[in-house]
């Protein structure tokens, strides 16, 4: 009877009052035994399954700790712009840079933040573009064989590590970009964009497959009962039906997109410029984390406002997370009323 | 007659529309075979046995990628031993105790949340809170000097555990909730107290389940580069990360020396290199043993998920 239940041995060492009862064993005393040992495992598993809560505090609070202690020597103007003095013109002017190794070390999150928003936005329409069809196929028209070749396919896209599709694109697609488009940078954000692209393709595909999937026979049935064809329901009653759990697929993948590091930190050309040309070279809030926190000293001034560049990154995915979740849990109340 | 030819109008655009997203279906698949076959065709003449033993010689110019290997294998092997036992636990509290209730739809919440925080923050954090906060503080209690408070495997390992986490929590939990309902009854009503229930019907039963997403794990974390950056990833490291048990001829890893990882030699390689061009071979060849270890390792994974759905399938009649 107590061999199989590994918990049950260590506590037989006799520390607890009630295991102690076990020289006089009887029923009762054997039953309250297990009683103690299902309330200790219970709270156990309860434990584990609260670290993934106290994880995601963790995170933040360390963020925050340290992020918050770049205002303490930094003039919050600086994070938007700072007045410096043009080399050439030699007139004062108003620029927003990221330049913290410098003799007078600028700030500014903007650069940053269009950089995210350049790589982001046109990587989350193409692949909502690209993974939508991909959901629709995978969820409505692929027959049951083809479905079972296309979807391993996506997954193991999917588990391509993202390194490894950043020197793909350095060695090959960036230069096949460039003799496209006649670009005068080689790296630039539309590169980057279409390397974030492979990587957020599957995650959306497999939302909106599950999506579609999430609705019920009766509403396709009614379609077709009408006369649609299968691409008329597909178009005028699933997608409409299925539009939030759609909606929650992009804002995902958007979310995943801005918090691409490895991919953006190769192929974007590195540049922390404001700017908002798609073939001009840029940097992300993520690059910038990746490429100088390495060379950092703890404790400084750069090393805060790093921490700070974290924080602000963590803030706008976590609240992309928050609000496909939401949009998700309402979609399965309603589906199953 | 308008009728037909309208009917047959709307059959033509369906099909069109229809063709078109398989056609893009399809082509994403064209591009993974793309992307496999570039690196494949740049990998293909430079691996070699020698190149799979060999450290790196002549300022990583020449020579192997051993102890990147080595290193990956380890750093995956240390990540997946501090992740699995809280991942399947927090699964088993999911699916077996939380019920429907709030405090379950918060934890889901957070392991979603887990899931989408960007890999470079772990990294951020993993620096912050492992290497700073824990090993500094560990170091400062035992009066070391500087043994804890420094970028090692155990600090990149435990960075890496958390962020595969909820993978394994999820693929847990899909293989929990395929273990029938009728068997955990048919336990319940001959005395089993849930303990019981758990240890010896359920888990067993959900072993391959587990697996898979342990599998699954240590696939996506051998191929992040992002966390272990700042962690205890070295660019070169002349020694293996192992030291000898004192008194014993037993060698072990060593959680607390720095390591060479495959990712991070890719990375590394193909944009600080001060000769691109003469390393390319080296980056490819580093590239394809990375990318055939996570495919094939995912591959695994897959097929079998496959094979476990389809005997429930049929088990289920």
């Amino acid at each position: 009877m107590d061999k199989g239940i590994p918990l049950d041995n260590s506590l037989a060492g006799g520390r607890h009052p009630i295991v102690r009862l076990r020289a006089s064993e009887g029923l009762s005393a054997r039953r309250r035994r297990q009683a103690l040992l299902d309330w200790l495992v219970e709270k156990y598993f309860a434990a584990a399954g609260g670290v993934a809560i106290l994880f995601i505090l963790l995170i933040f609070m360390f963020l925050a700790g340290e992020g918050l202690q770049a205002f303490r020597t930094i003039d919050p103007m600086r994070f938007i712009g700072a007045v410096t003095e043009n080399v050439i013109t030699e007139q004062t002017e108003f620029t927003h840079t990221w330049q913290p190794v410098s003799e007078v070390p600028k700030y500014s999150l903007l650069p940053l933040m269009a950089g995210s928003a350049l790589i982001a936005i046109p990587a989350t329409i193409f692949s909502g573009l690209v993974g939508l069809a991909c959901g629709i196929f995978l969820s409505e028209i692929a027959s049951r064989r083809l479905r079972e070749i296309v979807k391993p396919g996506m997954e193991l896209l999917a588990g391509i590590p993202t390194v490894i599709i950043g020197f793909f694109i350095l060695v090959s697609v960036a230069s096949l970009v460039q003799d496209v488009f006649h670009t005068t940078r080689r790296l630039n954000a539309f590169v980057g964009a279409l390397g974030v692209s492979v990587v957020i393709i599957p995650t959306i595909a497999t939302l909106v497959e599950d999506a579609m999937r999430a609705i019920p026979r009766e509403i396709r049935e009614g379609a077709y009962a009408l006369g649609a064809t299968r691409w008329e329901t597909i178009r005028r009653v699933l997608v409409p039906s299925g539009m939030s759990g759609i909606a929650a697929a992009l804002i995902l993948g958007m979310g995943r997109a801005l918090g691409e590091t490895m991919i953006v930190l190769m192929v974007t050309g590195n540049a922390a410029v404001l700017t908002f040309d798609i073939f001009k070279s840029i940097r992300t809030m993520t690059a910038t984390l990746a490429a100088e926190l390495g060379e950092v000293a703890q404790g400084s001034e750069q090393y805060h406002a790093l921490f700070l560049v974290g924080l602000v990154l963590f803030v706008f995915t976590f609240f992309l997370n928050m609000a496909a979740e939401i949009v998700i849990s309402r979609m399965r109340r309603r589906l199953r009323l | 007659m308008r009728f037909p030819s309208k009917t047959r109008s709307r059959k033509i655009a369906g099909a069109f529309y229809e063709g078109l997203c398989a056609g893009i279906a399809l082509l994403t698949l064209v591009a993974l075979a793309w992307l496999l076959a570039g690196i494949a065709r740049g990998g293909w003449g430079t691996v070699t046995w020698e190149f799979l033993t060999q450290p790196p010689d002549n300022g990583m110019t020449a020579g192997g990628i051993f102890p990147a290997i080595f290193g990956t294998v380890a750093l995956t092997l240390l990540m997946i031993l501090l992740s699995l036992p809280l991942g399947v636990s927090a699964a088993i509290y999911l699916t077996e105790y939380a019920g429907p209730g709030m405090a379950a739809r918060v934890v889901r919440a957070a392991v979603n949340n887990l899931a989408g925080v960007p890999s470079i923050v772990f990294g951020l954090f993993g620096l912050g809170f492992f290497v700073l906060f824990i090993g500094r503080g560990l170091d400062a209690f035992l009066g070391e000097k500087l043994l804890f408070g420094q970028p090692a495997m155990l600090w990149a390992a435990a960075t890496l555990a958390i962020l595969v986490l909820p993978v394994i929590i999820v693929s847990t939990e899909e293989a929990l909730h395929a273990v029938p309902a009728s068997q955990r009854e048919a336990a319940y009503a001959m005395g089993a107290t849930k303990w019981q229930v758990l240890s010896r019907v359920v888990i067993p039963q959900a072993r391959s389940g587990i697996l898979t997403g342990a599998i699954l794990g240590v696939a996506r974390g051998a191929g992040e580069t992002a966390p272990i950056l700042f962690t205890g990833c070295a660019y070169y490291l002349p020694r293996l990360p192992v030291a000898q048990i004192p008194g014993t001829p037993i060698w072990m890893i060593n959680p607390l020396d720095q390591f060479m990882q495959l990712s991070y030699h890719v990375f590394i390689m193909s944009t600080q290199s001060h000769n691109p061009t003469l390393v390319r071979p080296i980056v490819f060849g580093t590239a394809l043993v990375l990318v055939t270890l996570t495919f094939l390792m995912n591959l695994g994974a897959i097929l079998w998920r496959r094979r476990y759905r389809r005997l429930r399938e049929q088990a289920r009649g």
